[in-house]
């Protein structure tokens, strides 16, 4: 059961999706934002107690004009874990929200201890240019975002069929879409990268990363490229799932977030004090 | 009325299959179609036809910035500016304009102004324009949710730097400068006329009323489709208590002007299809990156005019009874125009003239009727407002005039000024 509650940070209301027993886990939601009927929330919240802030911009939460980039809302997500009293959570993100995780574990790397990042967003490589996202149809969305294109597409055409024509539907739309990658604009256009790769040496989080085999988005060199990136990092691939493979995936998903304590993978540090998650 | 012969600068060599064979006319056109050469030839004609507009005694020549565009072959009005200077005598030059928002720091915005401004004797009026999302973002990677702040903060920039008769420090978010002192400055007191192309969003026709800025509609889709759009703006000024002065407005207008309505039909049909068609051509995905709009905009349901249906089915019947084009006789384009010029409340006229890939001649031949058989007549209309001149350049009286060239030192060229192989 997930439910919503509203808190303030400096930078906006928050509204936060929560729900489930278990150890805590602040997951920070892509570019194309959460629901509280999110399958794999509601996944998650069968083993953590899940907390899924929605970005200023995202679904109920308010707007931000003070939010202009990565550093911003790299602080505005510590402000949301503050307020809610959460110590060194499992952090998990996902492409856009991965690259958050990525930043919070860089800046203040005795805070997180451990993250997993499903196809985060924020490297970039020459010779594996990804798609302008910005420039993408509502239509070209799917081809792009799962393994399985129409599957995808039925999936997405659920929460956004419409007549593009109609401006009873078009003009929803837009103001919707204008304020999510409006905010996500900030730091992923034009080029989805804001330096990390200079800051991440500081990571000292165990992190797992978990990529789908057949990401359109984010193709196979970057999961190697993160990995190279954060020291110790792991890598799980898993086959026969697009960027999406949260909701593609789900199972296989859940499984790889676990987390589970690898010895010979701990750099010394150890998990620090967070409860281990199952 | 202000009557500014405009000319967007169109590549005019775009294939017959262009639309089926590429996705868009502006910012991933394909480098194959342009030629340098060729480009080198079509930039002569259009100076040259920009300065035969200032002999026939249009009130400004106009010109405008694009970047990776078809269309608009001027990624920098200001050299064409710089150009014209010195070859136009009588008209303002009208620059409409700089996307401020994309000069790093913005400050070489009014400093070019200022040397446009010094160059033509004050014969000079600026525009600021957000610029079109294509450009502003596609093009130049500014961030769309951002645009319009970095906007705000050029804008103010660029005022007080014009303004302020004394050195300051701007600590700007996207510009720090600890010494703004532009030298040389503007001419004209406080600073050029500066006119705002907008689409329809609240908060221009705001920013144009709080600056005494004419607001500029430069839409291609014609007069009969701009009513409610310039309708809004005309309830903001009276809701905002300012006078209602027709020169707070300007409207583009494609025009062609022959001795029949069949004539025109017949002359220009071909270069209106290929405009149309071709150069309006663009990917609905580069027409308006989200956040690039505010959400008031977008809620006010003024759709951005690169999303609207396209052209390819219409016939010149549409584009003349649509109002898309004004085309025909003088007495036709006459009474269209006073038609436009009361029902949008406009003082402010870009007519697009030269148009798609138009020839020299017959541009000429269209512009030489509308100045000598149209013109005249709508030119003393609005007289309760023929005094006003906020909107419009004041050029100096004594103004410079460049020598003649010395015909015994300008020799033709020759073939051993080619370098040679």
């Amino acid at each position: 059961m997930i439910t919503a509650r509203k808190i303030e940070t400096r930078a906006a209301t928050v509204n936060v999706l929560e729900g489930g027993e278990g150890p805590d886990l602040l997951f920070l939601h892509s570019a194309g934002g959460i629901t509280a009927d999110n399958p794999f929330l509601q996944a998650l919240a069968k083993s953590y107690h899940v907390y899924a802030p929605q970005l200023p911009g995202y679904g109920d939460s308010g707007d931000s004009d003070n939010i202009h980039d990565m550093l911003e809302v790299t602080l505005h997500t510590f402000d949301v874990l503050e307020k809610l009293g959460l110590n060194k959570p499992l952090l998990l993100g996902h492409s856009l929200g991965g690259m958050i995780a990525a930043e919070m574990a860089a800046i203040a790397p005795n805070d997180i201890d451990r993250m997993a990042l499903i196809c985060p967003a924020g490297l970039w490589l020459d010779d594996h240019p990804v798609p302008d996202i910005f420039t993408l149809l509502p239509r070209e969305f799917p081809e792009y975002m799962f393994h399985d294109a129409d599957a995808g597409r039925a999936m997405m055409a659920a929460g956004q069929g419409g007549n593009m024509n109609d401006p009873a539907f078009l003009i929803p739309f837009l103001v919707n879409n204008a304020r999510q990658l409006g905010m996500a604009g900030k730091f992923l256009f034009p080029i989805p990268e804001r330096g990390l790769k200079e800051r991440a040496y500081r990571i000292k989080a165990r992190t797992l990363l978990i990529w789908g085999a057949s990401d359109k988005l984010f193709p196979a060199p970057y999961a190697h490229a993160w990995k190279d990136t954060i020291a110790g990092a792991e890598l799980v691939i898993i086959p026969e799932a697009g960027h999406m493979v949260p909701v593609e995936k789900m199972d296989a998903t859940l499984a790889a977030t676990a987390l589970k304590p690898s010895p010979s993978r701990t750099r010394g540090r150890g998990p620090g004090g967070g409860s281990a998650p199952p | 009325m202000r009557f500014t012969w405009f000319n967007l600068m169109p590549w005019p060599y775009l294939p017959d299959d262009f639309r089926e064979k590429n996705r868009s006319v502006w910012v991933d056109i394909d480098q194959d179609l342009f030629d340098p050469e060729k480009c080198h030839e079509v930039y002569a004609n259009y100076l040259d036809l920009l300065e035969y507009a200032d002999q026939l005694g249009f009130d400004g020549v106009g010109i405008n910035e694009h970047h990776q565009n078809g269309y608009g072959l001027m990624p920098s009005p200001n050299i064409m500016a710089a150009t014209l200077a010195r070859r136009t005598s009588k008209a303002a030059l009208v620059v409409l304009g700089n996307s401020i928002a994309l000069y790093n720091p913005p400050i070489r915005v009014a400093e070019e102004f200022a040397m446009l401004d010094i160059l033509t004797g004050g014969r000079f009026v600026g525009g600021f324009p957000v610029g079109t999302s294509m450009d502003t973002n596609f093009c130049y990677g500014t961030i769309p949710g951002l645009t319009r702040e970095k906007y705000a903060e050029a804008h103010e920039l660029i005022i007080r730097a014009w303004t302020e008769k004394k050195p300051f420090a701007f600590n700007g978010r996207y510009t720090k400068l600890r010494h703004v002192n532009i030298w040389p400055n503007v001419l004209q007191t406080p600073h050029p006329p500066i006119h705002i192309p907008g689409g329809g969003s609240v908060e221009t026709y705001d920013f144009c009323i709080d600056n005494t800025y004419s607001y500029s509609y430069l839409s291609f889709s014609g007069y009969l489709r701009a009513k409610a759009l310039m309708d809004g703006y005309w309830k903001q000024v009276a809701d905002r208590g300012v006078d209602n002065s027709p020169y707070r407005a300007g409207f583009a207008q494609t025009v062609f002007v022959a001795e029949t309505d069949e004539e025109a039909e017949r002359l220009y049909s071909e270069y209106a299809f290929y405009f149309y068609n071709r150069c309006l051509h663009v990917y609905p995905g580069f027409a308006d990156a989200p956040g690039y709009r505010t959400i008031k905009t977008i809620q006010t349901g003024a759709l951005n005019q690169y999303m609207r249906p396209t052209y390819t089915n219409m016939t010149w019947k549409d584009l003349v009874d649509g109002g898309h084009i004004i085309a025909g006789s003088p007495e036709t384009v006459r009474q269209k125009f006073e038609d436009l010029i009361k029902s949008l409340r406009v003082g402010n006229i870009f007519l697009l003239m030269h148009v798609g890939n138009m020839p020299k001649d017959l541009c000429k031949y269209s512009t030489k009727l509308f100045a000598e058989k149209v013109m005249p007549h709508l030119q003393d209309m609005w007289p309760e407002w023929a005094e006003d001149g906020r909107f419009w350049c004041k050029p100096i009286a004594n103004r410079a005039i460049p020598a003649p060239v010395d015909a015994a030192l300008a020799a033709p060229a020759t073939p051993a000024m080619v370098p040679a192989k």
